[in-house]
This record gives C-alpha cells, sequence and structure tokens, in this order.
C-alpha cells in the first residue's frame, strides 16, 4: 500500500473521528455538570440537522444553522426542566432509563413531524464532489469545516470553564454541589445550562456533518453509541480528550476494513468500547483514581 | 410461609387456563398464538428481574441474550450439513443421535442438527458467553455497567447482521418445530395452537416456581443483601461476584431459552431481536412490574407485548415502551427499587452478625 | 281484501333490492415496513396503496366490491411480520395480503401464506421466494439477476475486465452481491475489491480507497437503502474517477439530491417509472406509469419511486384477479396465473404457474443521471462517463 492511500485511510478516519468527537465532547458537558449519561445527545444532533434542512429552504444557510442551534438549545432546556430538574438525587439506574426514553421519544417525534426520508444541508463551501488535493490524498472541504467546528467548540470551551465566572461556577457544582450551593451558584440554573450547552454542540455539530452524510429520524442513535465509546475512550468529560479519542477511534475504524469486511466497523469500535470499560474506565487520557471515585453509583 | 408463597402461582396457573377457556368460548382462540409469543418473551423478563430486580444490576443488553439462543438454535437446525457428511464429527454426530435427514425446499437431501441437541447446545454456548462476559464487566457500576452491556447487545446485532452465515439482515428461515416430547410439539402451525399456548405459559411457571425457590434460599436472600447495600453484604461474608455472575448467567440462559423456543414456534428469526429496543422493551417491562415484582412484570408484560404483537400500537410500538419507562421512572422509582424491602433484608442480616460476637 | 300482506311486499322489495346490492366488501391486508431500518421501502409503499385504495373505494371498489385495507406495519421485523400474518389470515380471514417490504419477512411468512391458502403478493426482490414456487406467493419486483446481467453486460461491452462491488448489508445488497458475483464469473469479469459497507456507515471514505487500492476500472454500489449516495460521494471526492454502476435500489430521486454531482453519469437498471416523461407516447407502459407518477406526487408532494411501484403493481394484480374470478380464493389464484401483458410500474406482467414473478430483463432500462435527473442511456454517450473532476 502507498503512502499516499495510508493517508487517504488516515483522512478518513479523521473524519469518522471528528465526527464521534462532536457527540462526545456532548455527553461530556452533561456529565461533567450532572455525573448523568445523557443517551438522548445523538438526538440533539439529529434535531439540529432536521431544523437546518427545514428552515434553509426559507432563509440563507448561516441563518438557518443558528436559528437551528438555537431551537435545540431551547429543546435542551426543556429536556431538562421537565424532566431532569425536579428529580431529587435520582440513581444512576433511573436516569439512563430516562434519557433512553427520552432519546426513543424524541426519535419518533421526529419520525411523525419529518417521516422516515433523508435530507442533507447542501455543503457549505464546494459541493459532493469537491475535493481538496495534496498529491494523492483528496478530502472534501466539508471535512475541514468539521474538523474546523470542532476545534473551536474546543477551544471555547476551555475558554468557558477556564476563565469565565459562569464556566467556573459550572465546574464547581460539579465538583461539590452542596457547597456550591452554600456559595450562592444557582446549582439547577447550571445543570440547566450544561443541557442548552449539549444540545447546542450537537445541533452544530449535526448542521456541519449533515452535508457529508444525511440526517435521519433514527440518526442519532448510532452517533450516540459512537460518541458514548468516544468519551469513555478519551476520559469522559474531558473535551480535548474527547477529540484525541475521536481521532484514534476513527482512525482505528477505518484502517480496520483493511482487515475486517467492512460490514463490521461497529464491532471494532464497541469491542475497543467494552475493553476501554473493563481495563481503564478512565480513558485514556483520564485520571484513574477520579474514574474509580465516579464508578461509585 | 410456603403456602402463601405458592398461592400467587396457582392463582397465575389459573389465570393462563381461564384465559384459554374464555378466549376458546369466545371464538377468539387465535388470540392465543399473540399470547404464546408473549409467553415466550416472558422468559427473559423472569431472568432480568432477578438480575435487576434482586441483585439490582443494569442490562440494557438482554436482548442480545434471547437473539443468540435464537440464532444458535434456528443455525444448527436449518444448516444442511450433508456436504459434510464424510467428516467424523458429523458421523459422530449421526452416530449419536444428534442428527436428522430430509429434505430441502428444492428436494435435495438434507442433515441438520435435531432440535433438543440444538436447544442444549445454545444454552451452554449461551452460559459460557454470559460466564465470560460476565466476569469482568459485573464489576463495574452504574452507567459504565449499563454502557457495557449495551455495547454487548450493540455488537451481538452487528454480528448476526453482518454474518452471512446467519442469514444477514434476512435472518435465518424455515426452522423446524421443536419435538418436546412424542405427540407434543413446538410449532406455529394453527392446529396445535391450544398445546403451544401451554407450553409457553407452563415455561414460564415451571420457571418461577424454581426460581421462587431460588429467592427464597440463602442464596436469593444474599442477593437482595447485595442489592441493598454492597458494602454490608461483603462485610456478612458474602462473594458478592460470585453471586452476581451466578445471576447473571442464569438470567442469560433464561432469555436465550426464550429466544430459542420463540424461533422454533415462528418458524425463523431476524436481526431485529436482537435489536437494543427489544432490551429497551424489557427493561421497560421489568420497570412496570417494579422492579423486583414478578407477577407484575410478567403480567404487564404479557398484555403489552400482545397488544404489540396484534399491532395495536401502530408505527409507534416502541415510543409506547419508550415512554412507558420514562413515566415510570418518573414518577414511581420509590416502588420500583424496594428500598424497603433492601432496609428490612439489611437488618436481619446485621442482627445475626451481632449476636455471636457480644 | 286485495291488498296484499305488508311483509309480503316488504319480502319482494327485500328480494329485488337485494340481486342489485352492494357486493361483498373484500378484506385486503398489507404488511409492510413503514417505519424501522427499511422505511424508506414502505413508506412509499403504504402511502401508495392507501391513495389506491381510496381511489378504488370512490368508484366502488375493484370490481364493485369495495376494499378495506388493514395495514400493518412490521417495522422490518420478522416477528411482526409472523404475528400480523397469522392474525390477517386466521383472524381477518383476508383475502390477500400484500407485502412484505422485505425479503427476509417474506420468506417467513412464506409457509404462513400457503398453509392458509392467502395469496401474498410481495414486494420484496428476492428471488428466493419464488423459487421454488410456493402456489400462493408472487412478487411484483424485477428479478436481481437479470439487473445484475444487465449491468455486467454493459460493463463487457465497455471492455473492462477489473470490477469492485460494494454492496450494502440488507437482504437488498447480499441479494444482488450473490447474484453479480456468480454472473461476473460467467462472464469472465474480474471482481478485484468486494466489501460489505453498513447502511448506516456516516462516510464510506475507507471504503472507496479501497477500490481505488485495488485498481477497478469500474464499481458497483448494490444498495437500495440512502447510504449508497454516500459511497458516490466518497468515490468521486477521492479522485476515483471510473465508471459508476449502481442497481435498481438507485430508483428514488432522494438518493440523486443525497449525492448531489457526485450521482452525474451513473448508470443503472430500472423500471421504467422514474422517467415516465421521456417515454413515447406509443409506449405501453406510458400512461399508467404518468398517471401514478402523477396522482402520487399531487397527494403526497415527494417524487414518485420504484419501491412505491412495486405495491401499486401489487393492487393491479389484485384488481386483475377479482375481475377474473371474484372472491372466490382458489379460483383467484389460477386466474393470477394465466395473467398476460399486465401493464405495471415495473414492468409488463405476464405470469404462469412456474413463474409468480412475471418479468424479464426487459422491464428493466438502462438509465443515468444528467443534471440530477434521470435519464434513459443513450448508447454512444455510455464512453463518457465519469464527470471532470472539480477542483
Amino acid at each position: 500500500m502507498t503512502f499516499a492511500l495510508f493517508l487517504q485511510y488516515l483522512v478518513a478516519g479523521v473524519t469518522y473521528g471528528a465526527i464521534y468527537a462532536i457527540v462526545a465532547i456532548g455527553f461530556g458537558i452533561v456529565y461533567n455538570a450532572t455525573g448523568i449519561i445523557n443517551f438522548a445527545q445523538g438526538e440533539f444532533v439529529m434535531l439540529g440537522g432536521m431544523f437546518a434542512v427545514t428552515l434553509q429552504a426559507y432563509v440563507p444557510l448561516p441563518v438557518a444553522v443558528l436559528l437551528a442551534v438555537l431551537i435545540v438549545m431551547g429543546v435542551g432546556a426543556l429536556v431538562e426542566i421537565l424532566f431532569i430538574r425536579w428529580l431529587d438525587r435520582p440513581t444512576v439506574l433511573r436516569m439512563i432509563v430516562i434519557t433512553i426514553g427520552l432519546s426513543i421519544g424524541m426519535r419518533e417525534l421526529a419520525l411523525l413531524v419529518w417521516g422516515e426520508g433523508v435530507r442533507s444541508l447542501p455543503y457549505f463551501t464546494g459541493d459532493a464532489v469537491t475535493a481538496l488535493s495534496v498529491g494523492d490524498v483528496h478530502v472534501s472541504p466539508q471535512v475541514l469545516w468539521v474538523l474546523g467546528t470542532v476545534g473551536v467548540i474546543v477551544a471555547f470551551l476551555l475558554f468557558f470553564f477556564g476563565q469565565t465566572r459562569l464556566g467556573r461556577q459550572m465546574r464547581a457544582c460539579a465538583a461539590n454541589r452542596d457547597a456550591a450551593r452554600l456559595c450562592g451558584i444557582d446549582a439547577r440554573g447550571m445543570v440547566t445550562l450544561s443541557f442548552v450547552l449539549a444540545a447546542g454542540i450537537g445541533a452544530l455539530a449535526g448542521c456541519v456533518v449533515s452535508p457529508i452524510t444525511y440526517v435521519q429520524y433514527d440518526s442519532g442513535t448510532n452517533l450516540a453509541i459512537k460518541g458514548f465509546t468516544v468519551a469513555v475512550l478519551g476520559g469522559l468529560g474531558n473535551s480535548a480528550a474527547a477529540l484525541g479519542g475521536g481521532l484514534i477511534l476513527g482512525v482505528i475504524e477505518s484502517l480496520s476494513i483493511l482487515v475486517l469486511p467492512a460490514a463490521y466497523k461497529d464491532v471494532v469500535a464497541i469491542a475497543i468500547l467494552l475493553a476501554i470499560l473493563v481495563f481503564r474506565p478512565a480513558g485514556i487520557f483520564g485520571n484513574a483514581a477520579t474514574a474509580r471515585l465516579q464508578e461509585h453509583a | 410461609m410456603s403456602r402463601s408463597r405458592y398461592a400467587p402461582l396457582a392463582v397465575f396457573a389459573a389465570l393462563i387456563v381461564l384465559v384459554q377457556l374464555v378466549t376458546g368460548a369466545a371464538g377468539k382462540s387465535q388470540y392465543l398464538t399473540q399470547l404464546t409469543m408473549a409467553g415466550y418473551y416472558a422468559l427473559p423478563i423472569v431472568g432480568l428481574t432477578l438480575l435487576m430486580g434482586y441483585a439490582g444490576q443494569i442490562s440494557i443488553g438482554h436482548a442480545g441474550f434471547f437473539a443468540i439462543g435464537g440464532y444458535l438454535s434456528g443455525f444448527l437446525t436449518t444448516y444442511n450439513l450433508h456436504e459434510l457428511s464424510g467428516h467424523w464429527w458429523v458421523r459422530a454426530a449421526a452416530w449419536l443421535r444428534l442428527l436428522s435427514a430430509g429434505q430441502d425446499a428444492f428436494g435435495s437431501p438434507s442433515l441438520v442438527v435435531r432440535a433438543w441437541p440444538a436447544c442444549i447446545a445454545a444454552l451452554l454456548v449461551i452460559a459460557l458467553v454470559a460466564y465470560l462476559i460476565g466476569k469482568p464487566v459485573l464489576r463495574l457500576k452504574g452507567h459504565f455497567l449499563a454502557m457495557a452491556t449495551l455495547g454487548f447487545g450493540t455488537i451481538v446485532y452487528r454480528l448476526v447482521l453482518g454474518s452471512s452465515l446467519m442469514g444477514a439482515a434476512d435472518g435465518i428461515s424455515d426452522v423446524p418445530a421443536f419435538h418436546l416430547l412424542p405427540g407434543l410439539a413446538i410449532s406455529g402451525k394453527a392446529a396445535v395452537r391450544v398445546s403451544n399456548y401451554y407450553i409457553a405459559w407452563g415455561l414460564v411457571l415451571i420457571t418461577v416456581l424454581l426460581l421462587g425457590n431460588l429467592i427464597h434460599s440463602r442464596v436469593g436472600r444474599a442477593l437482595r443483601a447485595i442489592h441493598g447495600a454492597e458494602e454490608a453484604a461483603t462485610a456478612s461474608g458474602i462473594d458478592i461476584q460470585e453471586a452476581k455472575l451466578k445471576m447473571f448467567v442464569l438470567s442469560a440462559v433464561l432469555a436465550a431459552l426464550g429466544g430459542v423456543l420463540l424461533t422454533h414456534y415462528n418458524g425463523g428469526i431476524g436481526p431485529s431481536e436482537a435489536s437494543i429496543l427489544k432490551s429497551v422493551r424489557m427493561v421497560a417491562m421489568v420497570a412496570i412490574g417494579g422492579m423486583a415484582n414478578l407477577w407484575g412484570a410478567l403480567i404487564m408484560g404479557a398484555l403489552l407485548n400482545f397488544l404489540s404483537m396484534r399491532g395495536s400500537f401502530g408505527s409507534y410500538d416502541d415510543a409506547v415502551f419508550g415512554g412507558i419507562l420514562v413515566l415510570i421512572m418518573l414518577f414511581s422509582p420509590q416502588g420500583l427499587l424496594r428500598a424497603d424491602l433492601a432496609r428490612r433484608v439489611l437488618g436481619a442480616v446485621m442482627r445475626r452478625r451481632k449476636e455471636p460476637v457480644t | 281484501m286485495n291488498r296484499l300482506p305488508k311483509w309480503i311486499v316488504l319480502l319482494g322489495a327485500l328480494f329485488f333490492a337485494g340481486s342489485a346490492a352492494a357486493k361483498e366488501t373484500i378484506k385486503v391486508g398489507a404488511i409492510l415496513s413503514v417505519t424501522g431500518p427499511a422505511a424508506n421501502l414502505g413508506g412509499p409503499e403504504a402511502r401508495t396503496l392507501q391513495m389506491l385504495v381510496d381511489e378504488a373505494n370512490k368508484k366502488g371498489g375493484l370490481s364493485g366490491h369495495p376494499i378495506e385495507l388493514l395495514l400493518k406495519d412490521s417495522g422490518g421485523s420478522p416477528e411482526k411480520a409472523i404475528s400480523f400474518a397469522k392474525k390477517l389470515i386466521e383472524e381477518d380471514k383476508v383475502f390477500a395480503i400484500i407485502g412484505p417490504s422485505t425479503s427476509g419477512e417474506t420468506l417467513k411468512i412464506k409457509g404462513i401464506a400457503e398453509e392458509g391458502k392467502t395469496l401474498l403478493l410481495s414486494c420484496a426482490a428476492a428471488e428466493s421466494i419464488v423459487k421454488p414456487v410456493g402456489k400462493w406467493v408472487f412478487k411484483t419486483p424485477q428479478n436481481d439477476s437479470h439487473a445484475a446481467r444487465k449491468i455486467l453486460e454493459h460493463i463487457k461491452k465497455a471492455g473492462l475486465t477489473k470490477i469492485g462491488l460494494v454492496s450494502s448489508n440488507t437482504g437488498f445488497g447480499k441479494a444482488g452481491k450473490e447474484q453479480v458475483e456468480k454472473l461476473a464469473k460467467e462472464l469472465g469479469l474480474e471482481i478485484v475489491a468486494n466489501e460489505d459497507y453498513d447502511k448506516e456507515a456516516t462516510d464510506l471514505t475507507a471504503v472507496a480507497t479501497k477500490l481505488k487500492a485495488a485498481g477497478v476500472q469500474a464499481f458497483i454500489n448494490w444498495s437500495i437503502e440512502p447510504a449508497q449516495a454516500i459511497v458516490l460521494k466518497n468515490a468521486r471526492q477521492i479522485g476515483l474517477d471510473v465508471p459508476i454502476y449502481q442497481s435498481h435500489g438507485f430508483g428514488n430521486i432522494q438518493y440523486v439530491k443525497a449525492a448531489g454531482p457526485a450521482a452525474e453519469g451513473v448508470i443503472f437498471p430500472a423500471g421504467r417509472l422514474i422517467v415516465a416523461e421521456s417515454l413515447p407516447a406509443s409506449h405501453p407502459q406510458k400512461s399508467v406509469l404518468m398517471k401514478y407518477k402523477k396522482d402520487y406526487e399531487a397527494q403526497t408532494k415527494e417524487d414518485v419511486s420504484t419501491f412505491g411501484g412495486h405495491a401499486y403493481d401489487a393492487f393491479l394484480m389484485l384488481g386483475k384477479v377479482i375481475e377474473k374470478a371474484g372472491v372466490d380464493r382458489e379460483k383467484a389464484r389460477e386466474a393470477l396465473e394465466g395473467v398476460q401483458g399486465l401493464v405495471g410500474t415495473a414492468g409488463i406482467f405476464n405470469f404462469s404457474a412456474q413463474d409468480h414473478n412475471g418479468l424479464q430483463a426487459d422491464a428493466f432500462e438502462m438509465l443515468t443521471v444528467k443534471q440530477g435527473k434521470f435519464v434513459v442511456l443513450q448508447e454512444g454517450a455510455a464512453k463518457k462517463d465519469a464527470p471532470a473532476k472539480k477542483k
């Protein structure tokens, strides 16, 4: 296999990986603030794409994307307020089951509203066949949009959690909720904010990814599983690590088709998930001690 | 104590017979078809109630076990070994009377495994798989355990969907009837509808009876103690991991049994039986019953599966189960987790410890 | 008293009224995958059927028999298909069942239909549905073997020998893959790259790269799901400019839209429904196709696809046998085997006791995509295949 081909496989892997990474980051935000894995994260991604496709028939593309993100952020807030907010120290099982139920519910609603057909946004730049080439290695400009978006998101989150007052308040809540409340931080608001943030990021991901693939009422589920794998792989709750984990998983998946039939690509991803969960739940970049504490339900 | 324990069983048995007589009298015997299917779906529910309700271990991948059981049995009873009849192991199997010869759809000779050995083989494989998977995975807690089981279920789905040996997306068809005893067979044919109904629900009853003994035994009490508080249970000298693992394997085998028998009843199986939505459905039914309330789970599960299989929920089938799950989890988790039960058991356990020390 | 007693008059009136009364309602069952993994098949099929039943009932039904449609959504699950089939046949005692949408489901209820002596008009494509022939089981889609043959013969005529094959991991993909592999050997074509891909894949650049690495001179993409559009895009993006052949599972303009410019020049066999407008007025299928297209697009506001056409053809067959044999099942079954020259959307059907599909290779037309639309492939344009690589 030539070097150019190997690079092409890498590019393919980076494409998948970036997509998974964005979903993983969404998981991480909610997890950090609440300790909950929100199974409905994949649906936020799907909704972002769906709303944007519907809207771009009426408004220019960038406006459609912006509106879609805002709408889904609203959905995220709604979900938190209606279903999560008033639960009093729920057990993990309860939360898992509720978010799974929400995921199913949102999927069925999407089916009701949009039907079962597939939709795509137009490419942000160029079209379905444009490719930027370096020698014999080609990449669609949309992939660069995806990578760029992920980069911007990660940078934004680092800034937000590190430098802004609001971000630090959220971190305080995540670390010790009661202490944070004693300091006058609105713990409940923080939780809502985390959902809003995760929903917005997910929606943005859905928009920027939809030209490459397409969006359908049930495209959320598959993404959620891959996204979770990446989140755990990188270390739950750490955005930059999620990016790293995503790229690693994407490349492994891409190269796996050299040895396994392509139909089993997903099996590779899940096998990795299981291996990580069993052997190193903290993830590659995570802190083993913290993870052991978090494990305790 | 023992009389009150057998009372619910007797009531349930009476209910089963009553349903059959009423539907027969009303000329609606065809309802028995979906009720029988619901009966086979009830077997994994029994196992899952044990695992989730009594031992407190989440599993969102149990449909995987159900499907593996069904697929293995279906595969063995349909895969034509005729081309391989020269091999020593095929001849050995034939000599051990494990195989049955016949003709395939085109009239050429076929050689397949009999239903009984196929069933037993499938269950043994499941027990092994569950043991191997359970050992590392059950050490996880909370959402890590949930995700691991979810991952397991998804892998099974992907494997059966991708494997052309297992029929890929078409699944396995033309699975023969399961001859339990001379004159008694598990088959979907209309003529034996009533006997199949009793086979399915009779099996559920027997399973509950046997498991009831387990729950009320020392092992069972140990499990409930685990569910209440793991550290305390360990302090009482219970080997947590062993108990959890045993329960996991048992629930997996029950699920697989349901899969095997339903496959023979339906005459086939497809990848849809391994889907995550099916696992979620099982969790929903256990939750409805009240996590540790077996009868509730069985009755509601039977009703819901019956309606689902008749298409009463239309295209929103999954939404119904998902919605039920959410509503229960939102509004009545107290009744689901039996905190009072665990506390009582724990109290009893702690009291026993105190005496010898002082 | 010369007046007749009232009750005799009443009886007389009833007697005469009865002979002019409406004929009995015929119950028709349908098991389709309206939701779930095969929703892109079952959705259009269900909508088509609903539309046709409503239209027929407005005119008094099929041959005067009002039609009661019992539509069940199986979600692509065989166990549901089995349960619904039993219910429809044993409880509702339907006259016929249209569907299911997928081969896997059809194979599981073949036996039930046979045992229940109920006509099963399947919308699924696998050849094993009608081979071996089941007395009561028929199918409306064309055979994969014909499609595969048309594609491979076209490739051979173009002088290409090394081909790639990618197929989706569904029943349709698997069946097509088998046919292509078999026929390629027969025609002396070499398959140098052979991959299955997941129908839910989000990006298939790795698969496309593998094709490029193998040095294929053309490749066949056999799928009926939306993911086939992704293959097209990725292949063109990495500069794989060879001729691309699709299967008849491409017959939905949604897929062309999803692939954008990557779909230009793709060659595939399909029923003539999707190029109905460009057919000459004298073509026997033209009026049927145009009417279906017009009605469906007006009713559902979405483009017509060949998938919905399979349900259309099934309903057409139903109408024909009711016309010939009324409500007698055995007579209807025999009548169906004798139907010749039935103009449907997938082609012109000629049934027989051995052929329960009724379509030959000429049911297919070789089509291509030009400027985002389906057009009939003009021979001679076959050499100019891939679009120039855009920068």
